[in-house]
């Protein structure tokens, strides 16, 4: 009974996070994107602006659902919940913190610890690319098939050097449980060099956050939205909590892969050269673990942003390009490296 | 069967989609409209609709006395209004064979000047934002609106600044126009600055630029093309220096010319003429200032402007090019015929030819470099 008890807080606690994450997520893209570009940004509502993602969200809410004459109900309907539902479930396999013993019982602070968390990871974040296609396919609109179009090229295309820079990180620790991947990062090699990912994966690190960036349809591989040339791409015929889903399950994919990134080349909940959990209680240890996790993950979250603003868009044939003929290959390379000297050093 | 046939919107044939880009979509300057034969993401044929600005500003002028007909030259190229109003003015005084006084030549120029780095501000901005780089749009922006605030003070009015009458300029500069512009220069070199390392030597930026719709300078002249289009391709034709009004012979200046005639060369074009606007004003400011202060601003013109009958032609470097204004005259207080070369005009014509067989990406790219202002084509 008590196992049941805290996989329920777990997964709705950490369901709640991540989505208060993602809440806060379009208050600091707004407000990144004014800090770049010498602009107040939304300040009026609440302090410093804090309630503007609420105000949003009531908007979204209240406004009126339109369904185009011409669009294929089903599919339409169906395209928004097929591109947040796996968004939101992906961070299942994701650590956010070591473990913590309550009551005499250990509890570790993962939803669950799949022993194939990559793979799960992996083909769940894929789902996601109906959710576009099926959209952007039901709306009947031209802009939007262009946009559904360009964004399943892009994400299948970019799923394989993810999974092969991914691979990388399977040699080195040689399992493919992301807890297992954290607990390893601990201490450090060659005497000086944290036990990180990043460190031990260098080029499998780049690969990674190129390819992941492609996944999220963040700038400068945000092609499938670019405002610009297709107005919003797959989601022009959405409105209202329809349209919110899309743009949330954005900001909800930032995180995964941000928990992602930390967990699997940033040491995850590791501080460098310190281990902290030697000094203190299982239970401050816990909530310090879990505040070093979301430190390094808000990081990469600001970077989402900061790169954002400040890089133009690819076209479509130069990001089919930098994919097929500059990622995949390069991410070949890592692996065969990777192996070789694993081989000759183990 | 015809292989490119015109596009037409929702009759998509065999293997191609048209899609119908404009008049209302946000890469589409005002109210232009394109409708595009696409296989998959490339162009197959591009056919570019005008006139949905049609405000019919060439017979309103027919209409108007000459003086009430300025105002309606502001809504020409809104980006930068005072070079319309100004080459509008310099047509009917040269009708009438008015001498414009060196003083008002001198404000004429820094204040056309100050339009020019404000459209080519405009004009980057949105290449970037189209392009997907949002932030210099901002950086420039920015400046831009201080070089509105120098025009609100100057005569009250941001974007349609009614600059100038027949005959010469209605008021001197402010007092304080000096040091409004030693504030001013350093932000505006700041904002290019920035804007140049943000954009210039970006990897993605080149490749989305440089190559993309070049054109050859024989393509170009025979398109009639003009202004930083044309210098783009390789062109020296510059009509400050080539036919130089208002004084502009005095001012030393280079003007920049491009190899390719792409989306890079453009951009890269204007860059330079705003770095070169700013020498000319700071020159202008050096000669006006050697004025004395009770010169003349205006020529001798009677109220009622009633200019002889005859025809004219008068062309200035407008920032987009030569723009141009024909005026016929009966002898009565209206003119008989008003007519506009505007520099978009032309430089649209070729916008299918400079974008087919490129990507939907390109058409964006393309048509925001060329800084096509519907108010200024469709009039």
């Amino acid at each position: 009974m008590d196992d049941w008890l805290i996989a329920i807080i777990k997964v709705v606690g950490i369901w709640v996070w991540v989505l208060l994450i993602a809440v806060v997520m379009t208050w600091v893209e707004r407000r990144g994107a004014a800090l770049i570009q010498d602009r107040p940004g939304p300040n009026r509502a609440g302090p410093f602006g804090l309630f503007q993602p609420l105000a949003d969200g009531i908007k979204l809410f209240t406004k009126e659902e339109i369904i185009p004459t011409n669009a294929q109900k089903l599919l339409y309907i169906m395209g928004p919940l097929l591109f947040s539902l796996p968004a939101f479930s992906a961070y299942a396999v994701v650590p956010f913190g070591d473990k913590i013993i309550l009551g005499g019982k250990e509890i570790i602070l993962q939803v669950s610890d799949v022993n194939v968390g990559f793979l799960y990871i992996l083909a769940i974040g894929s789902m996601g690319v109906y959710g576009v296609i099926l959209g952007g396919w039901g709306s009947n609109n031209k802009y939007s098939i262009l946009g559904g179009l360009r964004s399943t090229a892009q994400m299948v295309s970019y799923e394989v050097p993810l999974g092969l820079a991914l691979l990388g990180i399977v040699f080195v620790y040689g399992t493919f449980s992301l807890r297992d991947i954290s607990l390893a990062q601990q201490g450090t090699f060659l005497g000086f060099l944290p036990n990180w990912g990043i460190f031990k994966q260098p080029l499998g690190f780049i690969l990674f956050i190129v390819a992941a960036y492609a996944e999220a349809n963040r700038v400068p591989f945000d092609l499938p939205e670019a405002e610009s040339e297709i107005v919003s791409g797959y989601h022009t015929e959405y409105g209202s909590m329809r349209l919110g889903l899309y743009l949330f399950g954005e900001y909800v994919n930032l995180v995964t892969i941000s928990g992602i990134i930390v967990a699997l080349y940033f040491g995850s909940w590791h501080m460098p050269y310190i281990d902290l959990g030697a000094y203190l209680g299982p239970i401050s240890w816990g909530i310090v673990s879990f505040c070093i996790f979301f430190l390094k993950v808000s990081f990469f979250l600001w970077m989402f942003v900061w790169v954002r603003w400040t890089l133009p868009r690819f076209r479509y044939d130069q990001v089919m390009g930098l994919g097929w003929r500059g990622l995949i290959p390069l991410a070949l390379f890592n692996i065969f490296i990777t192996a070789l000297f694993i081989q000759l050093t183990v | 069967m015809n292989q490119n046939p015109t596009p037409q919107t929702g009759h998509d044939t065999g293997d191609y989609v048209t899609v119908n880009i404009g008049p209302s979509h946000p890469a589409m300057h005002g109210t232009l409209r394109v409708v595009a034969l696409t296989d998959g993401e490339s162009l197959k044929k591009v056919d570019p609709e005008i006139g949905y600005l049609h405000r019919g500003v060439e017979k309103l002028g027919e209409s108007l006395t000459y003086h009430q007909f300025i105002p309606i030259t502001d809504r020409l190229n809104y980006c930068s209004a005072i070079p319309n109003n100004v080459s509008y003015e310099m047509a009917v005084e040269k009708l009438m064979g008015v001498e414009v006084p060196e003083k008002a030549q001198l404000i004429r120029v820094i204040m056309m000047e100050l339009a020019r780095i404000a459209d080519h501000q405009v004009c980057i901005g949105i290449l970037g934002v189209d392009l997907g780089a949002f932030t210099p749009f901002f950086y420039l922006i920015i400046q831009r609106e201080e070089i509105y605030e120098i025009f609100e003070w100057f005569n009250g009015a941001r974007l349609t600044n009614t600059f100038g009458r027949i005959g010469g300029v209605d008021a001197d500069l402010p007092d304080d126009f000096e040091q409004r512009w030693e504030e001013l220069k350093p932000n505006v070199r700041k904002a290019n600055d920035e804007t140049e390392k943000l954009l210039t030597h970006n990897r993605i930026w080149m490749d989305r630029t440089i190559g993309v719709s070049a054109f050859s300078a024989e393509d170009a002249l025979n398109w009639g093309f003009t202004g930083p289009c044309l210098r783009a391709c390789g062109v020296k034709r510059d009509l400050r220096i080539d036919e130089p009004y208002c004084m502009y012979d005095k001012f030393k200046f280079e003007v920049p010319v491009g190899k390719n005639g792409d989306v890079f060369d453009r951009y890269i074009v204007r860059m330079i003429e705003m770095e070169e606007s700013l020498k000319i004003i700071d020159q202008a400011y050096k000669l006006y200032k050697e004025m004395p202060a009770d010169a003349p601003l205006m020529a001798r013109v009677p109220k009622v402007i009633k200019p002889p009958a005859g025809e004219v032609y008068s062309a200035l470097e407008s920032p987009n090019g030569e723009l141009g204004f024909f005026v016929k005259s009966d002898g009565s207080a209206k003119p008989y015929r008003i007519r506009i070369r505007p520099p978009c005009f032309m430089i649209y014509q070729a916008f299918p030819e400079l974008v087919e067989g490129e990507l939907i990406a390109d058409l964006v790219a393309c048509l925001s470099s060329l800084n096509v202002i519907a108010g200024e084509l469709d009039r």
